[in-house]
């Protein structure tokens, strides 16, 4: 081990004496399919379990091995857990990438590298670590094969030993990522990390600032990710149907539902499921199954991302104009057309508003946390049911696929609301019914389901014109009555949409708006404003489409207004064109992020700086 | 006590009269195939004494998709959209395994704009009637057209088609339809018997009905006219339908009849003409239709039958009642299942 050559950086003298504690991060680049996500979320969990706030990100490629792949984790003991986008701590493992990775960083960033790529000699102004992986991994791993896999557990020991992360919690974080049934493996995984940890220990001089010490800040919260998030919330919202197409980055929230669902929704005396998932030949199927089934009185969701809510638009429109209830969950990614099927983005909004054609508009639930994804899910099928109508919950691939420090979920507080159906019962004491009519005055209908017992049960349903009594109509008063019933149900739905998130500052004259993961870049960016240049804002975060009345008077009581999303076109700020009046438009102004990756704070900050002409 | 008396109308076993299964006024050509298959479809329903609010009734669009508005008012219906009531059907039959489903379709609807949603429905087995009323053209657009045309069959303005035809019964056969038969619009007392056992099937019965359009295909040079199926209709046996409350016995000459006894304990009798084929042979099947194209025929009957394979509905394990009814305690976890995955997620 004597050839090790430890390179302290030289521009740097000082940083030695310098601590940046629980506040920095850490990016380990690797290449796809070498099994570095055990790693990664191992390295995670054990910096959350010793209470530091630490957020993952995973930007990965569209492919199954071989391409580049980076994990970002963050750790912020002031609780900010959007992207950061500065690298302060970089573990260098794709030969691919390192150079440029390496290139990319501030200086004074710390770089723990497989030695043989020989990166100390790139720049002067790193701390240099490295790090003879296969030597390493060669004893603690004699399975040949295996040792891909496990040399990744290595740069864990490494990282623990240089930043104080605690080796009893990477113990544990191991045991409960490969649970009981893995001891084994586990305990390779473990050798490994103690190697890296033993190495680091003997051979490297820390000479970088960053360090991890114990808070006492994560106490009570879970870590999960959107997806699966979205998934606990269908299962106690009672989904009964659940029809799918399989697309990034939303199969994971399936697979998670199913996982679920056989764990929790199978009858116990007669080992018989009170669900049923189909896997549908396309996204037009996967719709239509769940508009059936719907139709029929259960409650049925599919999930998907863009490209797969194009192919739904004709089913949304009969959804909408045949006034049937479904869920719809948009784990949305770059587009358009397949777009960047792997990386983050919030532009489906205004397509998924409007969605299909003729005069349609729909509910759009707008989570931006695990925890909002699992209410939101109950609040969509309660909303689907009341207003017989398909709701969509849009949440995005950086909400979905990555892991989030939450706090836990609540049990569902209400009983579930099956909507108006009347029953055999009902329809003995009426007579009859007339499907769309009005009769309470709030647009919506009373429907029956097929199989009701009764003789006047039955209506026919349809996605061409009708009238109130669901017979075929070409009439223009029919028509035009119909229609109109519609757009009132649609502002019934307004009242009953989530209300949005506001932080009202008297001070401020300036107010931002965002919505879904925008808020943790917005978060921290209102603390930079006002840290840095003393700039106080307002701030409301969108829980829905339909707009609700807090948006208009947010907008009345400020002189500018920053609308921040995730897309190239304004799409949210293009929707509030729609409903709001013009002096209110007047004062909108627009902040966007789209290259793929989530929006971070300074980006935010320097945008609304450059606008406010500071 | 007066021991009979005779009904003033025909009840059947529900209790109903013919009259709680018709449906509305058609609105189809006059002499359109179409309005024979629905009347069919009123009277083996009321013969069978199925509640007509037990089924429910699917379809695309185009003229044939306007048909289940023509038949069982009682029951619900849902007209959904061009190619797509294969979905809409398998997601209804989901939320409730008791629906009776039947899905009238077209020729555009299945062989074209749904033939990706026709095909898995077929691979799924998904327990329902899906009849297909076949003309070989487009009506409502008048008068193109459609994948099911003959090759070489011309169109009123004499344009030949020049593709090959798509045989819905051979891919219903391939794929994994259980009950698939052929029949014509013009043929009552085999349609009739047909749409019987279909009703009695327990998996998809997929049934292809010549049904002549007589604004755009009824002319010289269409295969899909009254004419021609007058002339090339080649019945494979005398479908004769016993359900299992008739308590009929009929003694048939040894080896003149194929019997198969349905799920319901009824029975489909076959009695052999010209040939003797037996329906439950997968590629004899198939081998029988492709042969009489060939020759210019078409082949009518129960082409193939499977009463062994497990439905989709089967196949999912699902509770006894319908999932759509199910109550709260049934389909929401409890608070203690919510807190046990809190924990492991700590």
């Amino acid at each position: 081990m004597s050839t090790i050559e430890v390179t302290p950086a030289q521009a740097h003298p000082k940083e030695l004496e310098r601590r940046i504690v629980n506040d920095f991060s850490i990016q380990v680049a690797t290449v796809n399919g070498s099994g570095s996500q055990t790693a990664n979320t191992v390295l995670m969990r054990a910096i959350f379990q010793m209470g530091i706030p630490v957020s993952g990100k995973n930007l990965f490629p569209s492919n199954i091995a071989g391409l580049p792949t980076w994990f970002t984790i963050r750790t912020s003991k002031q609780g900010w857990i959007g992207r950061k986008k500065e690298i302060d701590f970089l573990v260098a493992m794709n030969p691919e990438t390192a150079r440029e990775d390496v290139m990319n960083l501030e200086g004074g960033a710390a770089v723990v590298y497989d030695e043989p790529l020989k990166l100390s000699e790139l720049r002067p102004d790193l701390h240099f670590y490295p790090v003879p992986f296969d030597k390493l991994v060669a004893p603690v791993c004699p399975e040949a094969k295996l040792r891909k896999l496990v040399r990744n557990m290595i740069y864990d020991g490494v990282v623990a030993q240089l930043l104080g992360i605690e080796m009893e919690e990477v113990r544990k974080a191991l045991v409960k990522q490969f649970g009981p049934r893995k001891a084994k493996a586990a305990e390779l995984n473990w050798n490994a990390a103690q190697a890296g940890f033993d190495f680091a220990a003997k051979n490297l001089a820390k000479s970088d600032p960053f360090r991890v010490e114990r808070m006492n800040a994560t106490q009570g919260k879970i870590i999960i990710d959107g997806n699966s998030a979205c998934a606990l919330g269908c299962v106690f919202a009672g989904c009964a149907v659940v029809t799918w197409y399989p697309i990034t980055p939303s199969s994971s929230m399936i697979e998670a539902l199913v996982g679920y669902l056989k764990r929790l929704r199978i009858d116990k005396e007669t080992g018989k499921a009170t669900f049923a998932v189909v896997q549908a030949e396309d996204e037009l199927a996967a719709l239509g199954m769940a508009i059936g089934a719907g139709w029929a009185g259960a409650r049925a969701m599919t999930a998907t991302s863009g490209p797969g809510i194009s192919l739904m638009a004709e089913f949304t429109g009969l959804g909408y104009y045949s006034e049937v209830p479904a869920v719809i969950f948009d784990v949305q990614r770059a587009g358009p057309s397949t777009g960047l099927p792997t990386r983050t983005m919030q532009g489906d909004i205004l397509s998924t508003a409007v969605l299909s054609h003729g005069d349609t508009k729909h509910p759009l639930l707008l989570p931006s946390s695990p925890r909002e994804c699992f209410t939101m899910a109950s609040t969509a099928f309660d909303l689907a049911e009341r207003f017989q109508t398909p709701v969509f919950v849009m949440t995005d691939l950086d909400l979905g696929m990555n892991n989030w420090m939450s706090d836990p979920f609540p049990y569902p507080s209400e009983p579930i609301r099956r909507g108006k159906v009347l029953s055999k019962e009902d329809l003995e004491r009426l007579g009859g019914f007339a499907r769309y009519k009005d009769v309470d005055g709030d647009g919506v209908g009373w429907r029956t389901l097929p199989g009701t017992d009764h003789p006047a049960a039955a209506y026919f349903c349809r996605g061409s014109g009708h009238n109130e009594k669901a017979q075929y109509s070409e009439r223009p008063d029919d028509y035009v009555n119909n229609v109109d019933r519609l757009a009132r149900k649609f502002e019934s739905i307004r009242r009953a949409v989530p209300r949005p998130e506001v932080d009202l500052n008297d001070a401020a004259s300036i107010g931002v708006i965002c919505f879904g993961t925008s808020r943790y870049a917005v978060e921290e960016s209102r603390e930079q404003l006002r840290q840095e240049y003393g700039i106080e804002t307002s701030y409301l975060r969108l829980r829905a489409f339909p707009f609700t009345e807090e948006l208009g008077d947010f907008i009345d009581r400020h002189a500018r207004i920053y609308v921040i999303e995730q897309n190239r076109d304004a799409q949210m700020l293009a929707l509030m064109r729609m409903e709001l009046e013009p002096e209110q438009i007047a004062r909108l102004r627009s902040v966007r992020h789209y290259g793929g990756l989530p929006v971070d704070a300074r980006s935010v900050t320097e945008e609304v700086i450059r606008q406010e002409e500071l | 006590m007066s021991t009979t008396v005779t009904p003033p109308k025909k009840i059947n076993r529900a209790g109903l009269e013919i009259a709680s299964y018709k449906g509305g006024k058609t609105t189809l050509c006059a002499g359109c195939g179409h309005n024979a298959v629905s009347e069919r479809l009123v009277e083996v329903f009321f013969e069978m004494g199925v509640h007509p609010w037990r089924v429910a009734k699917f379809s695309g669009i185009g003229c044939s998709s306007k048909s289940p508005a023509y038949f069982l008012n009682l029951a619900h219906g849902f007209n959904a959209v061009h190619g797509r009531a294969p979905a809409v059907g398998t997601g209804a039959m989901l939320a409730n395994r008791h629906l009776i489903g039947v899905t009238v379709t077209g020729d555009g609807d299945t062989a074209s704009i749904g033939l990706g949603q026709f095909n898995h429905m077929l691979r799924r087995n998904v327990p329902m009637i899906y009849i297909i009323e076949d003309n070989g053209v487009y009506g409502l657009t008048k008068g193109q057209f459609s994948a099911t045309a003959d090759l070489g069959s011309t169109l009123k303005t004499g344009v030949v088609n020049d593709l090959p035809a798509l045989d819905c019964c051979l891919l219903g056969i391939e794929l994994g339809a259980t009950l698939v038969a052929r029949s014509f619009s013009g043929d009552k007392k085999q349609l009739v018997a047909i749409l019987k056992a279909a009703i009695a099937h327990k998996g998809l019965s997929v049934i292809d009905v010549i049904s002549p359009c007589v604004t755009f295909n009824d002319h010289e040079g269409s295969t899909k006219s009254y004419g021609y199926m007058k002339e090339h209709d080649e019945p494979l046996h005398e479908v004769d339908f016993v359900p299992a409350y008739e308590e009929i016995s009929v003694d048939y000459e040894e080896g003149s009849v194929h019997e198969v006894t349905l799920h319901d304990g009824s029975r489909l009798v076959l009695k052999k003409l010209g040939r003797d084929y037996n329906p439950t042979n997968k590629l004899d099947a198939i081998r029988t239709i492709h042969e009489a194209a060939a020759s210019g025929q078409v082949v009518t009957g129960i082409l193939y039958l499977n009463t062994q394979a497990k439905n989709f509905i089967e196949l999912l394990n699902m509770v006894d009642e319908p999932l759509a009814t199910l109550a709260e305690s049934r389909v929401r976890p409890s608070r203690q299942a919510l807190d046990e995955i809190m924990e492991e997620l700590r």
